[in-house]
């Protein structure tokens, strides 16, 4: 392991954590403009996050130390996420240890946590919120992982630096079963982070609220954890599908000059991406939670179809 | 086989049968001792503990030796046992000493006075299991080795209806011992077809016979069946979720943990080793039904109510898997695909090695809660982890490790898998070669469904507040029971974090087999695990749990140190609700209602609804394996008829029986003189 390799990690992970909650803001930010409502701060979520941590965490009395331990433990690998995922360099370490399997294992991880964590403190609404979390998981889940083997099927490799190495660098033609899969994986993307049309991170109304139910009861510390880690999880799904189906610009060398080049990069597709997801949830309603099912088992198959695709045009 | 005289000249088969010896022994004391409960709990359940530790050390040497061969002169005249010792009975061994040393400690603290069967008798019937698990593996001729089966099933059938009185319980051992016959003839006659009309039953002999593709095929359908029903694939999975139940939980964590896996060994055992050349659409079968037995499970096992039906079916999905994985190396094999079909076999046997801990660890820990609360409705429990800590935290790493998540085995061996299947190319048929992407997206749909079962399952039971009074009251598992479970939950752990140690051992019989193993590839990276090449896949398991524990830690200490970790206890908030109780928590029915409605067309549903006027309502929906309406009804009937028919022949009377006897031997008299 280079000095560089290791420096370029540790840039990957302050980077996540200094930029997750920034595109939270700035998604926020465009679909309050995009609505017609006076947009927050772009900086917003980062005072939350302060607010947050200031406060003095109150918690129910019979809370277990599951409970406790579940927002540290769902925050370190939604970070894992970040590490391995190729965001400015695929020369990462940390990457061997964990490919794309076990990203989509790392990701269930953290989904099973938050459920157990909200089933703990035994009230209707946490469990409600498990029983849908995990309705929405089990079918985004290997969607997911649908997806991503469209692209191991093309580059032959599970492991996400080849992945996107071997992508950027191939000369330019439309893979029509990436095509599939992007359209999957915006699908599933929305599902997983709790957009709408799935979700509404908006809301508190008990008919509607899937990720909200479940940390309703938290607070403090525990809270601005958890809602770290949910905007780093929303940058490391944006991360992870730029990587894959947008994958110029991602350095390769860890010479210093490349990473200074690949972050406005980065920047700029971030912005994007995050304006588009803005468009999506403003143009897109509610869907009502049997609804659910439907949508992602649409993503599932459309995944499955580009793996299909791809064995019958006999790609890899 | 060496002198007996003289221990330091031993093979490895000698220990082991010194400790399947010593099992029968202390089975024998259980009898002598038939009620001293004390005694058969505290002294003899640890010393077959101890036995199993040895066995575990022995097996663990014996899977890099070779093959070591004895024949036993018991038996009939001029039919002695043969036996033999090599990789592939030595790497199930470690499987049955491994899990049994748990199990049997945390028996020592679990059997209680004056349930059922006596005390004495149970260790009997246990340890007389444990020896005829271990003589299937052993036998190298079918006598020796149909005579270990049966026994295998009769002490399992005594151990399942041990609670004898509960005429449920007889109904589940009845199905249970009707499967396992019917199974037992089809292996019977594969048998009869494998020994190719030489009357020499030894699996030496098998092996040398080239059987006709059409015989082979036969032989290899029989062998799917007969196994298949000890091992609980569709449609003959019926009696697990019956059997599993009604047994004391020691005894559904062993059939469960390693009698499924011993009928694996069988299918093993023919197909890749007596049987020489394999034929593909062997493969797709094998690969079909496991992932429609594992699909079944999953998706059954997530609407359960009581949580040892729910451990049941999610067996039945574990077992599909393996099968899948199984079925794929032979595809493999048939194509003469050397290396892929090594990784698949590694994949399934890390499987059967995963789920082997984890479900036996989950077993216990019904069985733990069982004994703390009295109940077994998943409706009816909560709030256990305040109760029983020493319950709750090794079933979170049980339930982590079957719903297949890093960083414990279950992820290693689904893992493994999709590897497997994702290389896939260059089938011979384009047909297999699409069939293998969607194989592929369904073993990942039932890995998430998975998930979704166990945190119903761990939810329901230990998170939440009780459901009901006397909860609050539970006592936590005492000494042995923690002590089994620890056990348990390490082998947990070493799986998941030593996957190339792991793979080191099943290297052996990979390279027996299938001719290839991963190994060489493994060699330079001991933590890394790469099957194939670094480019194209790794993962590193123990630097997974490292990299989550660092970052849980600096998290820790760095909100402590830039702010503060003060803390308030209140009552729940719950949206500012305030007349909240215990009964508003999911049941373990609403849990699963959403799997119910998506996948309706997989169950035979009844709903009662309540009407408006009813004075005091009830909603009531039961939910039924439609496989029991659709094929075993009919069959049952069907038998029914034919026995009536049958049944016309007996009248009573001696004049009638002597005229039987008299038209046959005039009949038997005709025949012979033409």
């Amino acid at each position: 392991m280079s000095w560089l390799g290791a420096l370029s990690q540790l840039l990957a992970l302050v980077m996540a954590l200094v930029l997750a909650p920034l595109l939270t803001g700035w998604v926020n930010q465009w679909r309050a403009r995009l609505q017609n409502k006076s947009a927050p701060g772009l900086l917003q979520p980062y005072r939350m996050l302060h607010k947050l941590f200031n406060k003095e965490s109150v918690m129910a009395e019979h809370a277990s130390s599951l409970y406790r331990t579940a927002p540290y433990i769902i925050f370190s690998c939604m970070l894992l996420a970040c590490a391995i995922i190729p965001t400015l360099s695929t020369d990462l370490p940390l990457s061997p240890a964990a490919d794309a399997i076990a990203l989509v294992g790392l990701f269930a991880l953290a989904r099973v946590f938050i459920s157990l964590a909200a089933m703990d403190v035994g009230t209707a609404f946490g469990s409600l919120g498990a029983r849908r979390e995990m309705l929405v998981g089990f079918l985004a889940e290997p969607a997911l992982l649908m997806v991503l083997f469209c692209a191991s099927m093309i580059t032959r490799s599970t492991s996400l630096t080849t992945i996107v190495e071997t992508l950027a660098h191939r000369e330019f033609a439309i893979y029509p079963s990436l095509l599939l899969a992007g359209v999957a994986f915006t699908m599933v993307s929305l599902a997983e982070n709790a957009r709408v049309p799935v979700d509404n991170p908006d809301t508190h109304l008990e008919l509607t609220m899937i990720h909200e139910a479940m940390i309703l009861e938290y607070s403090a510390r525990h809270l601005a954890l958890l809602e770290w880690a949910a905007s780093l999880k929303l940058f490391a799904y944006s991360c992870a599908g730029l990587a894959i189906f947008f994958p110029w610009g991602v350095a390769e060398a860890n010479s210093p000059l490349a990473l200074l080049l690949a972050l406005p990069v980065l920047l700029f597709k971030l912005a994007i991406g995050g304006f588009l997801l803005a468009v999506i949830e403003t143009l897109s309603a509610k869907m009502r939670i049997f609804r659910v099912p439907e949508f992602l088992g649409t993503a599932f198959l459309l995944s499955v179809l580009g793996l299909l695709v791809n064995v019958l045009l006999g790609v890899g | 086989m060496t002198s007996f005289l003289h221990p330091a000249t031993w093979v490895h088969l000698d220990w082991v049968l010194v400790v399947v010896v010593a099992w029968l022994l202390i089975g024998v004391l259980g009898v002598l001792a038939l009620r001293r409960f004390r005694f058969v709990a505290i002294v003899l359940f640890p010393i077959g503990a101890v036995f199993s530790v040895l066995l575990l050390a022995v097996s663990l040497s014996a899977v890099f030796s070779g093959p070591e061969v004895a024949i036993l002169p018991l038996g009939l005249p001029q039919l002695p046992f043969h036996l033999r010792l090599d990789s592939l009975s030595a790497f199930f061994l470690i499987l049955i000493s491994g899990v049994s040393a748990g199990v049997s400690i945390f028996a020592a603290g679990y059997f209680r006075q004056g349930e059922g069967t006596p005390p004495g008798l149970m260790c009997l019937e246990y340890h007389v299991f444990l020896a005829s698990l271990v003589m299937v593996l052993l036998a190298d001729d079918a006598y020796i080795f149909m005579v270990a089966w049966e026994t295998m099933a009769m002490s399992s059938f005594f151990l399942v209806i041990s609670n004898h009185r509960i005429p449920e319980i007889r109904n589940a051992g009845y199905l249970y011992i009707l499967v396992a016959h019917v199974g037992a003839l089809a292996i019977l006659l594969c048998f009869g077809l494998l020994q190719a009309n030489t009357g020499d039953y030894t699996f030496a002999n098998m092996r040398s016979q080239s059987l006709s593709p059409f015989w082979a095929s036969t032989a290899f359908v029989l062998a799917v069946f007969g196994f298949g029903a000890k091992a609980g694939l569709l449609p003959l999975h019926i009696w697990l979720p019956e059997a599993h139940p009604a047994a004391p939980s020691p005894v559904s964590a062993l059939m469960s943990g390693v009698m499924l896996k011993i009928a694996l060994y069988g299918i093993l055992r023919v197909s890749f080793d007596l049987l020489q050349d394999q034929i593909w659409w062997w493969g797709v079968l094998l690969m079909g039904v496991g992932l429609l037995t594992a699909l079944f499970g999953v998706v059954f096992s997530t609407v359960q109510v009581e949580m040892k039906r729910l451990l049941a079916y999610s067996s039945i999905e574990n077992i599909g898997l393996i099968c899948a994985g199984l079925g794929l190396s032979l595809l493999f094999m048939a194509y003469d695909m050397k290396a892929l079909s090594a990784l698949a076999l590694t994949a399934a046997m890390y499987h059967m090695l995963a789920h082997a801990f984890f479900k036996s660890l989950l077993f216990c820990s019904t069985g733990a809660v069982m004994h703390a609360t009295g109940e077994r409705s998943l409706g009816k429990l909560g709030g256990l982890m305040r109760y029983m800590p020493w319950v709750a935290w090794p079933t979170l790493i049980g339930v982590l490790a079957c719903a297949g998540l890093p960083p414990f085995g279950g992820f290693i061996a689904e893992w493994l898998l999709l590897q497997s299947f994702l290389f896939t190319t260059g089938l011979p048929s384009s047909f297999l070669d699409m069939l293998v992407p969607v194989m592929a997206a369904l073993i990942a749909l039932i890995a998430a469904l998975s998930g979704y079962t166990m945190v119903k399952y761990f939810g329901v039971i230990f998170l939440g507040q009780p459901r009901e009074e006397n909860l609050a009251h539970a006592h936590d598992a005492g000494p042995w029971e923690r002590l089994g479970m620890v056990w348990l939950v390490l082998g947990c752990v070493v799986l998941g974090l030593m996957p190339s140690q792991v793979i080191a051992l099943i290297d052996p019989i990979t390279k027996l087999l299938v001719g290839t193993g991963l190994a060489h590839t493994l060699a330079d990276s001991s933590w890394l695990l790469v099957p194939v090449s670094i480019e194209r896949a790794s993962y590193a398991p123990a630097i997974f749990l490292l990299g989550v524990l660092a970052s849980m830690g600096l998290a820790f200490f760095l909100v402590r140190k830039l702010y503060h970790g003060r803390l308030r206890r209140v009552p729940p908030w719950d949206c500012g609700y305030p007349w909240q109780t215990a009964r508003m928590q999911d049941t373990a029915e609403g849990f699963g209602q959403p799997i119910r409605q998506i996948f309706a067309p997989f169950f035979r549903m009844k709903r009662e609804l309540p009407s408006a006027f009813d004075v005091q309502p009830s909603y009531k929906v039961t939910v039924e394996d439609p496989l029991w309406y659709w094929l075993y009804l009919p069959v049952a009937r069907l038998v029914e008829r034919i026995s009536r028919v049958v049944g016309l022949l007996q009248q009573g009377r001696i004049a009638v029986y002597l005229m039987y006897s008299f038209v046959t031997l005039i009949v038997v008299l005709l025949a012979v003189k033409r």
